[in-house]
């Protein structure tokens, strides 16, 4: 039935199939866009936070994502600036991944403000001071240079490019690509850093609290590190489950080794980081207020958030996946890259939450005590509603559109089970678009 | 930049004083039209500008001492008015007036990040989780000089801003330029049935605030009066709201201290 929308010489599941997936898939995006509603239409009381936690699960998962999505960046950076030839394999789904994941930091921002009308005063009444008003420049910056990565992938589809203007157009756009792919890389480091400042000025919240250098806090450029270091990861966890899903291989071992390779060591280097900022932090600054390190990881209940926090982060989510990537053996073991890629994205999720979460836990008055939060099914619900989407945009860009150019490579197929799965010979014409094996750059 | 006439409000509260009868706390409801709801137990979900802790030293019986302490908004001036909260609100909706030292809500600016709220370490700025429903008639009950706020947007203590606001119509009307220490007083320090608030210009040596904490400008207002203690001075936060107390275990809870350090403190 969409036989004519599928790129040339990959093979796709039957369309019944496709509908099925989408629509279960479909079922978590509407119960998403329910609670989401709800919110909208009730307010925040619909939520379980409280005015201890005023950040709670949904700031979390945008700094997650964010952080997650910057793979887009960091591969652009490799693939463009430092000029690795073997990226433009994978480049285009870690830009895919990058588009999801921004768009989703975008949906969550939007209702878990109090006055969604009002978001607009952030640019409008910009506090220069503020991370916040940093992260909301840089970040609607960055994503419309996503979107305009993109584009000529979305153009690149069999009849969107018959089309000649958008054929032109798309040709056209992959000759400037490698500017956008620079200014891409600049908001990003500013973005990432930006968020990494927004628990690192709190000066009135010691568990997050940092110095740094000028106006920047250390975890300024702990999260720009972590987010290029974790981000190519979550775009090797998300290709490997594609794969599996989808039962092909999709980009070649050199590709993902070489990726993985890079992740290994940004990890390695930015643990160390960590591992120096978190001793400076507990033996430095957390003194110079009055706190000692143990004051943040005990006497709360159930110890949610005991040293095994730490622990998990810095020494399983960090230093393992580090040393397991940066060898030769872990990166070519399909199991240890799998593990290390999984630790190192939850390390990175995990950061998060405790630089957000944790940091409002923590009793700073010395007669208060710990504060709990558990998300209600709204929050859940609407946090779930990223995924759902982003499980369904991956579906319908890998089927319709060429995102792995090493896919027809990988995966022949013969002729006659081709023609019959791409019934449509008119359509390759003189005008057919660029090649999809090649990347936006190079076509 | 500070003018040189510039005031810097604050308020001393003499803990030693305060007996925790909630006075304040009503008196601040009242006065700045402070939404409630018809249960009002989880008090994290409440809204109350002046809230009244209840500390205790930690002693078994018959040594258990008790002390209540009201928490209005610090109004911190942090370094040069960066306040914590001030500095971190993204749409510019909170201010630093550096001509009262009051820390400023602009409601209807206010998109409702909550930035501001995790800024807090004193836990003075609430959110509005709901509009504000007023009992049948009370509308007409609600303080005309203050403006109700909507679902969404934070809100705080701002030293009934509006009664200086009044003061100084008051004075321009009778051809003064300054106003007298008793004609701008927030409501909770004239609802103190025990006199254990009191309130006034930091910078005046004449004012009672100025005399009680001993402010000293070369290390950020901070209180020469042995009594005197400024809540989490450590951190910076430059707060104007001075308390004081005979008891060393109640100065001693106004911040945090490593292990024998408030001792060495008090005893060198």
């Amino acid at each position: 039935m969409d036989s004519a929308l599928i790129p040339k010489g990959v093979k796709r599941c039957p369309i019944w199939q496709f509908l099925l997936w989408i629509g279960a898939n479909g079922a978590v995006l509407a119960w998403g866009v329910f609670a989401m509603l709800l919110i909208y239409i009730k307010g925040l009381n619909q939520t379980n936070m409280n005015n201890a936690y005023g950040f709670a699960l949904w700031i979390w998962a945008d700094l997650a994502v964010i952080a997650l999505g910057g793979g887009a960046f960091f591969t652009g950076f490799l693939r463009y600036i430092v000029g690795k030839g073997e990226i433009k394999n994978i480049i285009n789904f870690a830009v895919l991944i990058g588009v999801i994941c921004y768009t989703s930091a975008l949906l969550i921002l939007g209702f878990d403000v109090g006055q969604p009308l009002r978001g607009w005063f952030i640019f409008w009444h910009a506090n220069v001071h503020s991370m916040l008003t940093e992260v909301a420049f840089c970040l609607s910056a960055y994503l419309i240079v996503l979107i305009i990565e993109y584009v000529p992938v979305v153009l690149e589809n069999r009849q969107i490019d018959k089309i000649p203007f958008f054929h032109k157009l798309g040709h056209n756009m992959h000759e400037v690509m490698a500017v956008f792919a620079a200014t891409g890389v600049f908001l990003s480091f500013f973005h990432q850093g930006s968020l990494g400042g927004v628990p690192g000025v709190l000066f009135g919240r010691p568990f997050g609290f940092r110095e740094g250098v000028f106006i920047w806090p250390w975890t300024f450029f702990l999260f720009t590190w972590s987010a290029a270091a974790g981000g190519p990861c979550f775009t090797i966890l998300i290709t490997k489950l594609t794969e599996k899903i989808t039962r092909k291989k999709l980009v070649k071992d050199n590709v993902i080794e070489l990726l993985a390779k890079i992740s290994g060591w940004m990890i390695f280097f930015y643990i160390i980081a960590k591992i120096a900022d978190t001793l400076y932090w507990a033996n430095v600054t957390a003194p110079s207020k009055g706190f000692t390190f143990m004051q943040f990881y005990s006497n709360n209940a159930g110890s949610l958030y005991g040293l095994w926090i730490l622990i998990l982060e810095i020494g399983i989510c960090g230093v393992l996946p580090a040393l397991i990537l940066i060898t030769d053996k872990g990166r070519k073991t399909q199991a240890t890259l799998l593990l290390a890629v999984f630790l190192a994205v939850l390390g990175v999720g995990l950061n998060r939450w405790v630089m957000v979460l944790q940091v409002l836990a923590i009793p700073v008055l010395s007669f208060e005590s710990w504060a709990t939060y558990f998300p209600s099914w709204q929050e859940i619900a609407t946090t779930l509603l990223p995924v759902a989407y982003g499980v369904i945009m991956i579906s319908i860009s890998f089927r319709y559109l060429p995102i792995f150019p090493q896919e027809r490579e990988l995966n022949p197929i013969d002729v006659p089970a081709a023609a019959a799965q791409v019934a449509e010979p008119e359509t390759q014409t003189t005008d057919a678009g660029p090649e999809p094996e090649l990347s936006p750059a190079e076509s | 930049m500070e003018s040189e006439n510039a005031k810097k409000f604050g308020m001393v509260i003499d803990l030693d004083k305060c007996t925790g009868c909630g006075a304040c706390m009503v008196a601040c409801m009242a006065e700045n039209n402070v939404p409630f709801r018809e249960d009002e137990t989880d008090k994290l979900i409440s809204i109350s500008w002046m809230r009244v802790y209840r500390l205790t030293n930690r002693k078994p019986f018959p040594d258990t001492e008790e002390c209540f302490l009201p928490r209005p908004c610090q109004h911190c001036e942090g370094h040069g008015g960066h306040s914590p909260c001030v500095s971190v609100c993204p749409a510019t909706a909170t201010d630093y007036d550096m001509d009262t030292g009051i820390v400023s809500q602009i409601y209807p600016r206010c998109f409702g990040c909550r930035y501001c709220m995790a800024a807090c370490p004193y836990h003075v700025r609430q959110f509005n989780w709901w509009d504000p429903i007023w009992p049948d008639g009370m509308e007409k009950m609600l303080n005309p000089g203050v403006s109700v706020r909507m679902r969404g947007v934070v809100e705080k203590c701002s030293f009934c801003i509006q009664r200086y606001q009044s003061a100084k119509e008051q004075a321009y009307m009778e051809e003064r330029r300054e106003i007298e220490e008793d004609e701008y007083q927030t409501a909770c320090t004239e609802a103190c049935p025990a006199g254990a608030i009191t309130f006034g210009d930091l910078n005046n040596p004449e004012h009672a605030v100025h005399q009680m904490a001993q402010p000293d400008p070369k290390h950020e207002g901070r209180p020469k009066n042995p009594r005197a203690f400024r809540l989490l001075e450590r951190l910076g936060t430059n707060t104007k709201i001075y308390y004081l107390s005979r008891r060393e275990w109640v100065r001693k809870a106004g911040d945090n201290y490593l292990k024998d350090e408030f001792k060495n403190k008090t005893h060198s």
